[in-house]
């Protein structure tokens, strides 16, 4: 066993440990700076340049963003994604999280089957989003209609529709596909937050007659506000950055008709695949989306941070 | 205890019917992966009455899955192993190391957690180009192997913190180097931490389809969420074989969490649940 330690006598002890520590550091540092921090800053670089293929040369400034605010056809497109993407969080946020808060709920009482009914739950969160996807997609097409069969048969026709078919059905539709997938997610988590909470004070509310709805909205909710904090953010970071199941159910154009398209589907057409007509990825174009989608999650991490911080210090 | 009954009938009720929500999909799925396509639209819940493995045998010949099978496990393991060495390496020096130096790094590492290194695609493309990986699936390894540093430091950094100091201290009396200290003391009490950040790691790089896409054209490269999405495409029309491309997909995955279902909750929610 070869040891990560400097050349004995040439170095005081101090100077060695520090070299030592370092070498434990290195390979992690290096692998980590080249091929995710090093890449990330330098898309920021590669904003300011245009060119055709993979190596834009010519310096170009602010241009790509200036385009992208003030073509006509960029900024339909990018307010496009940029307004789908903030639906498709909204939802999550609403739906899955409200969701798992109930579950969590639910599921923090001591009663039989509760193991199980959180492993169902977690369940669909480690399969692949492309595999989900591509499943529900078969399940609400209107030719088989398993969903469709099932209203039908519940006497709701009026809810048999072709739901990945129309512009105003097709993103809640993939919203919810996807909060299908990962309630588990944020019902565990408050699970944890409301497993901290001490059975004494619960039990006193409840001697003192407090209802189950006033106990979670006085005692529980309250207490789990850092644990709303981290879903909240995690959910934004996700679902900011979501593709997969977009380019499952909607493919990388966002069908129909754009009306699906999300900031990392634009940024995939536009940087990596090439953006019909012309079919030849812009990288400069393509890493201007990705900057500014960096600084809108930035934004939203860096606030976190702030308020989280102040609630803890007051 | 004043658990009364209507709230408890409520819990049954509420759980019952989400459990349906999420196992009728997957029920749906897999049931209907062993019909010919007549009796999936006659009738898509019901157990198959013409038992056919046409759609696996297919997918398995036509589609090479036992090739992408064998690629994407050669990755995640290859990943994994890396991650777990130098993660472990890279968390026991910021755990012990006092300097404000280790400090900075630890929040340069953990940052990580919170932005996705999909932003740094095109940079990265150009980086595997320029290293000649394009179209193999080595290329996807250093990028999964940086991907998993965040977590990796964020949670054995915290479990090593956390491990009683006179033990430290008793090795270091008896002469024992810091790479003896890590390797014969830190590294097997840190199992535990190990296998969640396995399994986080599994899964995300089991289920990646964004570097595959992006990085990997040629058939002997492919891994399963590729394959799957190509053949998936092609087989648009024949739902036995689409069904049958996507069990396979899913069901080693599904037998996994089954097996071991408290771990794999642990592990995904290691990011989010403090280590």
């Amino acid at each position: 066993m070869s040891r990560i330690t400097a050349p004995q006598g040439f170095l005081n002890p101090k100077k060695r440990l520090t070299l030592t520590w370092v070498l434990f550091l290195l390979p992690a540092l290096l692998v980590y700076l080249t091929f995710m921090a090093g890449p990330l800053f330098d898309s920021l670089r590669l904003s300011l340049y245009t060119g055709e293929g993979y190596n834009p040369k010519t310096f170009v400034g602010f241009q790509n963003y200036i385009n992208l605010f003030t073509n006509p056809l960029w900024r339909e497109k990018f307010i496009n994604a940029f307004t789908n993407t903030c639906v498709f969080f909204a939802i999550h946020m609403l739906v899955q999280n409200t969701l798992g808060l109930l579950f969590a709920n639910l599921l923090s009482s001591d009663f039989k089957g509760r193991n199980f009914f959180r492993t169902i739950i977690f369940a669909p969160a480690t399969l692949s989003v492309l595999v989900v996807g591509f499943l529900w997609t078969l399940i609400l097409n209107p030719q088989w209609g398993a969903v469709n069969k099932i209203f039908m048969a519940l006497d709701m026709k009026q809810f048999a529709l072709p739901w990945l078919g129309r512009e105003n059905l097709a993103l809640p539709a993939i919203s919810l596909t996807s909060v299908w997938q990962w309630v588990g997610m944020p019902t565990v988590m408050f699970l944890a937050g409301l497993m901290g909470i001490s059975d004494e004070l619960l039990e006193a509310a409840r001697i003192d007659g407090a209802s189950e709805w006033n106990i979670f909205w006085r005692i529980k909710f309250p207490l789990l506000k850092p644990v709303i904090g981290v879903v909240a953010i995690l959910t934004f970071v996700d679902n900011f950055n979501a593709f997969d199941v977009i380019y499952a159910m909607a493919g990388a154009k966002g069908e129909p008709a754009y009306s699906t398209d999300l900031l990392a589907t634009l940024f995939y057409r536009t940087g990596i695949a090439g953006e019909h007509p012309v079919g030849i990825p812009d990288m400069g174009m393509g890493a201007a989306i990705a900057t500014l989608t960096f600084a809108i999650l930035m934004t939203g991490v860096l606030s976190w941070l702030y308020f989280s911080r102040k609630q803890a210090t007051e | 205890m004043r658990w009364n009954r209507l709230q408890h009938f409520f819990t049954y009720v509420v759980l019952t019917l989400w459990s349906v929500i999420v196992l009728f999909p997957i029920w749906t799925l897999l049931v209907n992966s062993f019909k010919p396509q007549k009796e999936i639209f006659k009738d898509p819940f019901g157990f198959p009455k013409n038992f056919t493995l046409d759609g696996y045998r297919e997918a398995w010949s036509n589609g090479r899955f036992d090739l992408y099978f064998i690629n994407t496990i050669i990755v995640t393991v290859l990943a994994l192993g890396l991650i777990l060495f130098i993660g472990s390496m890279a968390a026991y020096a910021l755990a012990k190391w006092k300097s404000p130096a280790a400090n900075f790094l630890y929040v340069f590492f953990i940052a990580g957690l919170m932005i996705p290194i999909r932003l740094g695609t095109l940079d990265l493309v150009r980086l595997i180009k320029a290293l000649n990986l394009q179209d193999t699936y080595w290329s996807l390894i250093p990028v999964y192997v940086a991907m998993g540093m965040p977590i990796a430091t964020f949670v054995l950094t915290a479990f090593i913190k956390e491990l009683p100091g006179e033990m430290f201290e008793a090795a270091k009396i008896d002469g024992a180097s810091e790479w003896q200290v890590y390797s014969r003391i830190v590294l097997p009490l840190m199992r535990p931490a190990l296998a969640t950040v396995a399994i986080f790691n599994m899964i995300k790089i089991w289920n990646d389809f964004w570097f595959p896409l992006v990085f990997i054209r040629a058939e002997e490269s492919r891994t399963v969420a590729l394959g799957v999405s190509l053949l998936f495409g092609q087989y648009r029309t024949d739902w036995t074989r689409a069904l049958a491309v996507l069990s396979l997909a899913a069901v080693p995955m599904l037998i996994l969490y089954i097996l071991l279902a408290r771990e794999f909750i642990k592990g995904l929610t290691a990011g989010a649940v403090k280590g």
